[in-house]
């Protein structure tokens, strides 16, 4: 894959919270279409990644977002680049109501209501609701509704199923795969289904840095590289 | 860098208590010496005027060191610390004026007095942290300063109390005596140091800054990080109350103010600018501030600056003025103070790692910053 | 009974006061994590400019009285703006440094405003009304407490407005909640944080007017006193809680009345007893988020 087909290209990426390192050096790309899965067992430097490419933790190395080098902006710069954030733990504001938090993330003059809408009836009932009171599944829909809004070119998704019931894991999956029939993902996923459901590509991480690039299907089909990454089998994984 | 212990690091680990010892000893034959610093000094050194000087400058300086104990090792930001300095002052004084006993016993009650109130409020305060922490030391400041004005019977309310010097040895009492004094003060500093300087360097530092920096490390540890900054907490009160004792000797005297937040911001002033982080910072820093404020106060009522236009005079003949301003450029555009300056060029000229010091203090409002996965 | 009515209504009034001052520090806190140490300096500027412009237009007058207190709150907010852009903003991110950017401020402040204005407390005059009493059930309240009660309303009410009707007051509401997220949504916190300081001036500066009218002087001091007892309110409260510091006002302050009415004068000491119990039972404060 070239450079210029790729999206967001991240080269020797170094991250530290407080001090300590928790990305050592971290070098892929993401292809302008489909979805990219980040894989990898716990605490190799998944979300810190992310949150690495977004500036909101400390970070070095080199950020191109599709070509342009965006790792010596704010986060809000690369944010208005038009890079959209779905955190891990849905970070939705419980004190504003639904309606409040989703016109917060609205960045442009047209914002895709109606899109969203379509795909979250549920959260249009609620609108005027503490995001607070919701339930999981719904603040997950909330926090995936706010960066469908805007016009992104790559959404940066981080376990958005983690810890929602079965069904609510489908229709988030079911959400993530509308969407990105217009606007490529990154997708950390510890939810080897939805992985094996959803993405194209896939980048495993391991001890802060980059152990194996390649189709996230070819991975998870190997079972004794999948065992050894990321310390499951891809059958049993729910 | 290479681990080996070649025969220039040993000398080095000896240069700095080589320094410090003949520092001391220089201190010590001062008042026998016939030295005159025109314009810092406002008399030659064998002289009372003198010698009171740099005895106040010991005392403040002491001070600075037992705040830097916790604000540097301990990671501690307190407005409150004055507090247990005018627990010292005052305790030494109600122990004579009140409760009749000689010196040195009043000098006991007084640490212990001190160290007693600093459990009390150390233990509420350690509740919360980081900025509100400051904000509850300052309100318990603020409640010791309201109860010294307003017991006169007790404290001399507003106008002070004065030292009963009738159970006060004769060799520590008045002017020709100041000489005595200064080597009291003297003592008590280097005491002060010695104390700091064993926290930091036993197991009880180690822990302090373990624990400013990551208290889910210490308490993995089965440690408790509260008992371990509550203990820290005490010693430094411990120190300041000290201070506070020598203080009330030097003065013959003590007034509200030593209780009040005021000072605690002067204490954190001079230890800002010294260097927070550095013992010989500390020191620096009080010592520093005693003769500005001598100096700048004289400055400001002289004739030149009474001379110029209004629109320079109103700022320059207020000293206070001229601290804050320095103290923002300071904390603005030195933030390691003066020892931290120096620290980092030297340490930049050995190619080491450049120390960093207000960062890693107690600042438990970023949640948002916290590791979101602990590292395998 | 008279003297628990006056207890009780001065109590509110008081912490009708307090709630100026604190609910500027509670806000700030709460967005910025920043302990302004200044504001203080912000109440006792407004106080003497607002001061100088009652003198000017004779003290009398019910319209000097209000436009004093109008230049005030721009005073007090202008002085607010230039601190957080020349001092606080350069220093992003870095929470100690901003609080002793802000403790050096309020130092050279006092000393200037000592400076110019000398060192002893100015007596000030205002309206007549304001030195009569009214009586209420028996008791003589002065009607300074009335103008306070009118203005602490005002304030709490255009605050709640701001925050629950308008973008900013919707982006400074999530910002205190997660700082963080409101950058990832691409909003650029830092004008809020000018913002922030700018009304918590604004509400400062409305405050030292009216303070200096209730103290009946203004001093390079005015501030500093008042300063205390606001960080001890918004402690209470809980920081960044704009209902914690409406409530916490006026429990610190009736209790404080109380104290000294029926407790020998120990209103302060009182003060710093809620406080300590309050943290041991509840250390993020009445309504404050568990931090």
């Amino acid at each position: 894959m070239s450079a210029a087909e790729a999206i967001l290209t991240v080269s020797g990426l170094r991250c530290s919270i407080a001090g300590q390192q928790v990305v050592e050096d971290v070098s892929f790309e993401v292809p302008a279409t489909g979805i990219t899965a980040v894989l990898g067992r716990n605490g190799v430097g998944k979300t810190s990644t992310l949150r690495g490419v977004l500036g909101l933790i400390h970070r070095r190395g080199e950020v191109r977002l599709a070509g342009e080098r965006i790792d010596g902006l704010p986060t809000h710069l690369i944010v208005r680049r038009g890079v959209g954030y779905v955190p891990e733990d849905r970070e939705v504001f419980a004190g504003l109501s639904v309606a409040e938090n989703l016109a917060l993330a609205e960045r442009q003059r047209n914002p895709r209501r109606e899109f969203v809408a379509e795909l979250f009836p549920d959260l249009v009932a609620r609108r005027d609701q503490p995001a607070g009171t919701l339930s999981g599944g719904q603040q997950q829909m909330v926090s995936v509704a706010r960066a469908l809004l805007n016009d992104n070119r790559l959404l940066l998704v981080d376990e958005p199923t983690k810890g929602l019931a079965p069904k609510i894991v489908a229709e988030v999956a079911a959400a993530l795969e509308e969407a990105s029939k217009t606007v490529p993902i990154l997708l950390v996923e510890q939810n080897l289904e939805v992985v094996r459901r959803l993405a194209d590509d896939a980048v495993v991480i391991a001890g802060g840095r980059v152990a194996h690039i390649g189709k996230a299907r070819e991975i998870l089909d190997d079972e004794e590289l999948t065992r050894r990454l990321l310390g499951v089998h891809a059958e049993r994984a729910a | 860098m290479s681990t080996a212990m070649t025969s220039r690091d040993g000398i080095r680990r000896f240069v700095p208590i080589l320094v410090g010892v003949m520092l001391v000893v220089f201190m010590a034959v001062l008042p026998l010496l016939n030295l005159s610093l025109p314009g810092i000094l406002p008399t030659p050194t064998y002289m009372p005027g003198t010698l009171a000087l740099l005895s106040l400058c010991m005392v403040f300086a002491a001070l600075a060191l037992s705040y830097n104990l916790l604000l540097g090792s301990g990671g501690m930001l307190s407005f409150g610390h004055a507090l247990y300095f005018g627990a010292g002052a005052y305790g030494l004084g109600i122990a004579l004026e009140h409760f009749g006993v000689p010196l040195w016993p009043g000098v006991f009650i007084a640490l212990i007095g001190g160290m007693v109130i600093a459990l009390a409020t150390g233990a509420v305060s350690m509740r919360v942290s980081g900025i509100p922490f400051a904000m509850v030391t300052l309100a318990f400041a603020q409640a010791g300063s309201v109860l010294v004005r307003r017991n006169s019977q007790v404290t001399g309310g507003e106008e002070g109390l004065s030292l009963s010097t009738e159970q006060v040895p004769d060799f520590l009492v008045g002017v020709v005596n100041t000489r005595n004094l200064y080597w009291f003060t003297l003592v008590v500093l280097v005491v002060v140091y010695l104390v700091t300087l064993w926290v930091d360097t036993s197991r009880l530092g180690h822990l302090a800054r373990a624990t400013r920096e990551n208290e889910q490390r210490v308490r993995v540890l089965g440690l408790s990080p509260y008992r371990v900054r509550l203990i820290v907490f005490v010693i430094a009160a411990g120190l300041a109350s000290l201070a506070g004792v020598a203080y009330m000797l030097l003065q013959s005297g003590t007034v509200p103010r030593a209780v009040s937040a005021d000072l605690t911001i002067t204490v954190l002033v001079m230890v800002v600018l010294g260097g927070v982080g550095f013992r010989w910072g500390a020191i620096v820093g009080g010592v520093l501030y005693t003769l500005l404020d001598q100096r700048l106060t004289v400055l400001a009522g002289s004739e030149a600056i009474a001379g110029l236009p209004d629109v320079l005079r109103v700022p320059l003949s207020e000293p206070l003025f001229l601290f804050g301003v320095l103290f923002i450029v300071v904390v603005m555009f030195l933030p390691g103070g003066i020892a931290g300056t120096i620290d980092a060029a030297v340490r930049r000229r050995r190619g080491d790692k450049v120390r960093g010091s207000l960062r890693e203090l107690d600042d438990a409002d970023e949640p948002a910053e916290a590791p979101a996965e602990v590292r395998a | 009974m008279s003297t628990i009515v006056l207890t009780l209504v001065t109590g509110v009034g008081l912490g009708a006061l307090y709630f100026l001052v604190a609910s500027g520090l509670s806000l700030i806190y709460g967005l910025m994590h920043v302990l302004n140490f200044a504001h203080g300096a912000f109440l006792t500027l407004s106080a003497f400019v607002g001061f100088m412009v009652a003198q000017a237009l004779g003290t009398d007058s019910w319209g000097s009285f209000l436009l004093s207190i109008l230049v005030g709150g721009v005073v007090g907010a202008l002085f607010a703006t230039l601190t957080e852009l020349v001092l606080i903003r350069p220093l992003y991110e870095r929470h100690i440094e901003q609080v002793l950017v802000t403790v050096g401020l309020s130092f050279a402040a006092v000393a200037l405003f000592e400076g110019i204005w000398g060192t002893d407390p100015i007596h000030i005059s205002g309206p007549d009304w304001l030195r009569q009493t009214s009586d209420v059930l028996g008791a003589r309240i002065p009607n300074t407490y009335w103008v306070l009660m009118i203005a602490a309303v005002l304030v709490l009410a255009g605050l709640v407005l701001f925050l629950r009707k308008t973008r900013y007051g919707m982006i400074i509401r999530a910002g205190v909640e997660n700082r963080s997220m409101v950058t990832a949504l691409g909003i650029d916190v830092r004008r809020s944080f000018t913002l922030v300081f700018a009304i918590g001036g604004a509400a400062a500066g409305i405050g030292g007017v009216l303070a200096m009218h209730y103290s009946t002087f203004v001093s390079a001091h005015l501030g500093q006193t008042l300063l205390i007892f606001a960080f001890i309110v918004t402690v209470v409260g809980g920081l960044g809680s704009l209902t914690g510091a409406a409530v916490a006002s006026v429990l610190v302050a009736v209790l404080q009345q109380f104290a000294n009415s029926y407790l020998g004068g120990t209103g302060d000491f009182i003060v710093v007893i809620l406080l300590a119990l309050v943290l041991l039972v509840r250390p993020a404060g009445l309504l404050g988020r568990k931090a």
